[in-house]
C-alpha cells in the first residue's frame, strides 16, 4: 500500500446535458481522496458529494473496473485514460497524482463519437464496423471440425491472441489528431488473417470493415502513432501495415 | 408431488440427451420467421443464444444494459473454461467432468442437466476454434490446457488470463454476423424492467432505453432470461459495478420461481479491501494456484510483526509458515475447490493470523515455483551451476509469461511486486449459484420464459468449479436452448405477431412508469449507495462465508427495515426522462434489497452446510473430517424453489428432490 497521505484536488470536468447541449468545463473541488483509490472511485467520491448536496453526479461509463470491458474512457489532462502507460482509466490509480493536482477530465473527441451526456459518448460506430465483417461466417451448430484437427504455429496463436485483445475503448481514435480507427480496425482483421479460419473471407472482410470504417467519418491514417501509445492495450502498430496489405491485396484482386 | 416437473426425459444418463432431442417437437424453418424471441443479455450465454437462434431463422430482439454487446461481464473471465477433451490423455471422459461437478457442487445439483453439460462441452472449444478464438497453444501447434481447484485432470482450455474476453468476442462476432443480416435487432444501452405474460404466458418485456428514458414494449413468442448472477447484492464483490438481479427479480415476481438463492461462490484469491473508498473487489485467477502457495506465519509474533510493518514475509523461514491448505488437504493441496480454500482462509484470518492490517489476508507466494521453473529452464538452456540471481530471473520469465496480465493488475493497484514478495489475497463474492429455478429445456415457471446462463441454477449445485461457467454459459446458449425452446415454440406458428397494445402490455408499462417516477419523487436525504453499502454489510457479516440461524433472523429484520428507509429516504437525483445513471442503480439496488431478504431466507431454512452454503450448526464433530462442513442428505437433498407471494421472506417453498442415481452420495473429501 501507499505511504502517501490523503490528498485535496481541483477537478474541472466537462459538463453537457445532452447530445444537443453546448456544454462546458465546470471546477469540483474534491477533499482527502486516497491515493490508494482508482480514479473511477475518485469520482464515485465525487458524485456522492454531488448528491448529498442536491446536484446531478457527473456521467461516465465505466462497468468490469478490471480493465477489459472497454466501457470506461476519458481524457485526462490531455491523455487518453490519463498519465499512466498500458492501463485503462478505471486501472489508473491516483498515486500517480500529488496534492493538489488541478486534474482536466473530458469526453472522447471525435465525429464519430458524439457526447451523449457529460463524458459519455456513443461508440456504436465501431460496432457497425465489427458488423460489416468483423466475424469467420460458420454456424453455431457445433458440427465443425475437431479443434485440433488444424494445428496451429504457437507464434501465430499468440500473435493473433495479442491482436485480439483490443477491447474497443476508442483511445485510438480520441488520441489521433485525425480521429482514425485503423489501429481499432486493423486489430480484428490482422487477428483473423494470422488463423487459418479466418483465410477464406480475408478479402471481403477488409475491404466491408474499411468501407464502413470510411462512412462512419473516422478520419485518415497518417502514421503520426499517437494511438499505439496511448492504446491501453498495447495494440501494435505493425497490425495496421498486416491491414494495408490485406486491404492492398483485396483491392488488386478485385479489380483484376 | 410438487409443481417441480424438471421434465428429465427417461432412460440411461448417456442417452437422455440424444432421445429428447430426437423427441421434441420443432419448428419448420419457414415457420421460423414469423416467431420473435426476446433475449436478454449478451454475455456468453445471450449472446450465443442470440446469435445460434438468428441462425436458425427466428427473429431474435437483444438486449443489453452496455454501450456494446462485447462489454458484457463475461468480458472479464480470466482463468478458463472446462472441457472434456483428453487432448491430454490424462484419462478425462465425459463421465469424469460430470463427477467432478456433481462432487464439487456438493450433491446439490440435477444429474441429467450436468451429464448434459460434460457431454457438449467439447463442442464448445470445437466451435470456438471455428469462430477464431486464439486459444493457447503449445508448440506442436495444439491446444494447451491447465488444471483448476477440485479435479485431477487437465481440462481446462484459455486464451492468457483473458478466457471469457476472447469467448465472448467470438460470441459477439457471431451475433454481428446476424446483426449485419438484419436477424438479431440489438438494444444496447436498454434496461428490461419488467415481464409482460398474457394468459399465463411469456410474452414480452417493458425495457427503458437508458439514454432518452425512454420507457418501451417489446412483444415476443418466447422472452429468454441471460442477465448474469446476483452477486452485487454484497455490494463489493468482483461483478461488474453494473451486474445486477433486476431482470431475473422481475420474473420472479411474475411467477418465475427463485431457486437456492443462498448458494454463493466466495472466491479464495481475490485482492483483499483496502479502505472505505473501494467500489469493487479484484479477483486474482484461480490458475494462480496452479503455481502459488497460500500461507500464514505459524506464530503470532510475525503475524504481529508484520503488521506493525517490523517484518518481511519474505524474511520468514519456511519451518515457520504454515501453508495451511497443504496441512489440511494433503490430496489436492493448494487446488482443493473455492468453497473449501475460502473457509480455510477465514479460519487462520479468524484466528488472528491474518497479515494485512484489517487483519484480513494471507498470503500467495510464487517463490517456489520460480525456483522451480528457474532450475528446469537452466536445465533446457544448458546451464550448469546457474547462480541464484540467475535461476530467479529465469523462474520469473516463465511466471510472467503464464500469468502477466494478471500480476501487472495486481501491482496497479496494489503498489506492491508481486514476483518479489508474496501477494495478499482474500476470499470476496464472486459467483452466484443460485438463480432461477429452470427445468431440463430451460424453461422457468413461466411458460415461455427462459433462463440461461448465470442467472439460472442448474448447473452448479452448491459449489461451482472453477472454468465451469464459461462451459455452461456457452453450452446453454449454442448447444441447449436453441434446441428445447422449439419444443415450446411449435405450438406457436400460427399466433401471429403480438401487439403491443393490449392491456397487459399497458399495464405493465404504467407500473414500471409509476415506480420511476416515485424513485425521483421521494427526495430523501440518502444516496443509493448509502443504501447498497449498508445492505452489503449485513449480507457479508450475517450471510456470507460462515451462517447462523440467529445472525440470519436478524438479516432479515434488518433488511426489511434498509428497505422501509430506502423508500422513505432514498435521494434521487435528475429526472426519469434523461440519461440517468443514479435512477438506473436506484432501481437495481432496490431490487436487491428484496431479494437480500429471501437469500437470507433460503440460507435460514437450509440447516446444512453444503457447498458455498457453510451453516455453522452443521459441522463434523469428529473423526477424519472434524471442523469440515457437514451435509444432510436426508433432510435437504432437493432444490429450494421459492414462489414469490409479496413479501420477499414469506415466498413459499417448493422442493425438487435431488435423485442420484449415477453417482454415489458421499460426503466430499479432498484430504
Ligand atoms: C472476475 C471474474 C472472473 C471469472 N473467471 C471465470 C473463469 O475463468 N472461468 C469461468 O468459467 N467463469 C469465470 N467467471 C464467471 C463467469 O464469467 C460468469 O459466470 C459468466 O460469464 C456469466 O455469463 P452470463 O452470460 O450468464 O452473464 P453476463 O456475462 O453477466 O451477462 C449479463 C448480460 O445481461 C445484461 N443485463 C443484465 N441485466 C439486464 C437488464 N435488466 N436488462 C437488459 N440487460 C441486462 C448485461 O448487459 C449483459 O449483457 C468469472 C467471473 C468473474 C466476476
Ligand atoms: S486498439 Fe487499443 S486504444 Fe484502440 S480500441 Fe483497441 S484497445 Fe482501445
Ligand atoms: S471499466 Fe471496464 S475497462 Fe475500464
Amino acid at each position: 500500500m501507499s505511504e502517501k497521505k490523503d490528498m485535496d484536488l481541483t477537478l474541472k470536468i466537462w459538463r453537457q446535458k445532452d447530445a444537443q447541449d453546448k456544454g462546458q468545463m465546470v471546477n469540483y473541488p474534491v477533499k482527502s481522496i486516497s491515493p490508494d483509490s482508482s480514479f473511477l472511485e475518485m469520482l464515485d467520491v465525487l458524485n456522492e458529494d454531488l448528491v448529498n448536496k442536491g446536484d446531478e453526479p457527473v456521467a461516465f461509463d465505466h462497468d468490469c473496473r478490471e480493465g477489459i470491458c472497454g466501457m470506461c474512457s476519458l481524457y485526462i489532462n490531455g491523455e487518453a485514460h490519463g498519465p499512466d502507460r498500458k492501463v485503462t482509466t478505471c486501472q489508473l490509480h491516483m498515486r500517480k497524482f500529488k496534492d493538489g493536482d488541478t486534474i482536466t477530465i473530458e469526453p472522447w473527441r471525435a465525429n464519430a463519437f458524439p457526447v451523449l451526456k457529460d463524458l459519455v459518448v456513443d461508440r456504436s460506430s465501431f460496432d457497425r464496423i465489427q458488423q460489416a465483417g468483423g466475424f469467420i461466417s460458420v454456424n453455431t451448430s457445433g458440427n465443425t471440425q475437431d479443434a485440433n484437427a488444424i494445428p496451429i504455429s504457437k507464434i501465430d496463436a499468440d500473435n493473433a491472441m495479442d491482436a485480439a485483445t483490443c477491447i474497443g475503448c476508442g483511445a485510438c481514435v480520441a488520441t489521433c489528431k485525425n480521429a482514425s480507427a485503423m489501429l481499432f480496425v486493423s486489430a480484428k482483421v490482422a487477428q483473423f488473417s494470422l488463423l487459418p479460419q479466418g483465410k477464406v473471407e480475408r478479402k471481403e472482410r477488409v475491404l466491408n470493415m474499411v468501407h464502413q470504417m470510411d462512412l462512419e467519418g473516422f478520419g485518415n491514417c497518417t502514421n503520426t502513432g499517437a494511438c499505439e501509445v496511448e492504446c491501453p492495450k498495447g495494440i501494435s502498430l505493425e497490425n495496421i501495415a498486416i491491414m494495408n496489405t490485406e486491404y492492398l491485396k483485396a483491392s488488386i484482386s478485385k479489380k483484376a | 408431488m410438487s409443481i417441480l416437473d424438471s421434465k428429465v426425459p427417461e432412460g440411461p444418463i448417456k442417452d437422455k440427451w440424444t432421445k429428447h432431442k430426437n423427441d421434441i417437437n420443432l419448428v419448420n424453418p419457414a415457420n421460423k420467421r414469423h416467431i420473435d424471441i426476446i433475449v436478454v443479455g449478451t454475455g456468453l450465454a445471450g449472446g450465443s443464444a442470440a446469435a445460434s437462434l438468428a441462425e436458425m431463422g427466428y427473429n431474435v430482439k437483444a438486449f443489453a444494459y452496455q454501450d456494446s454487446p462485447r462489454r458484457a461481464h463475461s468480458i472479464a473471465a480470466q482463468g478458463g473454461i472446462n472441457a472434456a477433451k483428453n487432448y491430454q490423455n490424462d484419462g478425462d471422459s465425459n463421465y469424469r467432468l460430470f463427477y467432478d461437478t456433481v462432487k464439487g457442487g456438493d450433491y446439490r445439483s440435477r444429474e441429467a442437466n450436468v451429464y448434459r453439460l460434460a457431454e457438449v462441452s467439447g463442442n464448445i472449444i470445437d466451435q470456438c476454434v471455428a469462430q477464431g478464438v486464439p486459444f493457447a497453444r503449445e508448440y506442436g501447434g495444439l491446444l494447451d490446457n491447465r488444471s483448476f481447484g477440485g479435479v485431477l485432470v487437465s481440462r481446462t482450455f484459455y486464451a492468457k488470463g483473458q478466457t471469457g474476453q476472447q469467448l465472448l468476442l467470438g460470441a459477439y462476432s457471431a451475433m454481428n454476423r446476424q446483426i449485419g443480416k438484419g436477424k438479431i435487432t440489438m438494444y444496447n444501452r436498454h434496461e428490461m424492467l419488467d415481464l409482460v405474460k398474457i394468459d399465463g404466458k411469456a410474452r414480452g418485456i417493458i425495457a427503458r432505453d437508458l439514454v432518452t428514458g425512454k420507457i418501451e414494449k417489446h412483444s415476443a413468442h418466447a422472452v429468454v432470461i441471460a442477465s448474469g448472477g446476483y452477486g452485487n447484492v454484497f455490494f463489493l464483490s468482483t461483478n461488474a459495478m453494473g451486474s445486477n438481479a433486476t431482470a431475473a427479480w422481475k420474473i420472479h415476481k411474475k411467477g418465475a420461481f427463485f431457486a437456492n438463492p443462498c448458494y454463493t461462490q466466495i472466491h479464495p484469491t481475490c485482492i483483499p479491501r483496502s479502505g472505505d473508498h473501494q467500489s469493487k473487489l479484484t479477483l486474482m485467477s484461480e490458475s494462480l494456484r496452479n503455481d502459488g502457495r497460500i500461507w500464514v506465519p505459524k506464530h503470532m509474533k510475525d503475524v504481529e510483526a508484520i503488521r506493525a510493518g517490523k517484518l518481511k514475509p519474505t524474511e520468514i523461514e519456511e519451518e515457520n509458515r504454515d501453508y495451511y491448505l497443504e496441512r489440511r488437504y494433503p490430496a489436492f493441496g493448494n487446488l482443493v475447490p473455492r468453497d473449501v480454500a475460502s473457509r480455510a482462509a477465514k479460519e487462520r484470518c479468524d484466528a488472528g493470523y491474518g497479515v494485512n492490517a484489517t487483519g484480513e489476508a494471507v498470503y500467495l507466494d510464487f517463490k517456489s515455483a520460480i525456483n522451480r521453473y528457474g532450475n528446469e529452464k537452466a536445465h533446457v538452456l544448458g546451464i550448469h551451476n546457474p547462480s541464484d540471481a540467475k535461476i530467479i530471473e529465469l523462474g520469473e520469465g516463465v511466471i510472467e509469461a503464464k500469468y502477466g496480465n494478471l500480476f501487472q493488475m495486481y501491482e496497479k493497484i496494489v503498489d506492491q511486486n508481486p514476483y518479489k514478495t508474496p501477494m495478499m489475497i482474500y476470499p470476496a463474492v464472486h459467483y452466484t449459484m443460485g438463480g432461477i429455478w429452470v427445468d431440463y429445456n430451460l424453461m422457468t415457471t413461466v411458460p415461455g420464459c427462459y433462463a440461461i446462463g448465470e442467472a439460472n441454477f442448474s448447473d452448479h449445485g452448491a459449489n461451482r468449479l472453477g472454468a465451469s461457467a464459461l462451459m455452461q454459459g456457452l453450452a446453454d446458449g449454442y448447444f441447449v436452448l436453441p434446441y428445447t425452446i422449439g419444443d415450446y415454440l411449435s405450438n406457436e406458428i400460427r399466433t401471429g405477431e403480438i401487439p403491443t397494445d393490449s392491456k397487459e402490455f399497458n399495464d405493465a408499462e404504467k407500473e414500471v412508469s409509476d415506480r420511476l417516477e416515485k424513485l425521483v419523487n421521494i427526495k430523501g436525504t440518502k444516496s443509493v449507495d448509502y443504501f447498497h453499502k449498508k445492505l452489503g454489510l449485513i449480507m457479508w457479516n450475517n450471510a456470507g462465508m460462515a451462517r447462523n440461524a440467529t445472525e440470519l433472523k436478524e438479516a432479515i429484520d434488518k433488511i426489511k427495515a434498509i428497505r422501509e428507509e430506502f423508500w422513505k429516504d432514498v435521494r434521487v437525483s435528475g429526472s426519469t426522462n434523461s440519461f440517468n445513471p443514479e435512477l438506473v442503480k436506484a432501481g437495481r439496488v432496490a431490487d436487491f434489497l428484496e431479494l437480500g431478504e429471501l437469500f437470507a431466507r433460503d440460507a435460514l431454512d437450509r440447516n446444512e452446510s453444503c457447498g458455498g452454503h457453510f451453516r455453522e450448526e452443521s459441522v463434523e464433530l469428529d473423526g477424519e473430517q472434524k471442523g469440515e462442513a457437514k451435509r444432510d442428505d436426508v433432510n435437504y437433498k432437493y432444490v429450494a424453489a421459492w414462489e414469490f407471494t409479496g413479501e420477499p421472506s414469506e415466498a413459499i417453498l417448493h422442493k425438487e428432490e435431488l435423485e442420484f442415481n449415477d453417482i454415489e452420495l458421499k460426503q466430499r473429501s479432498y484430504k
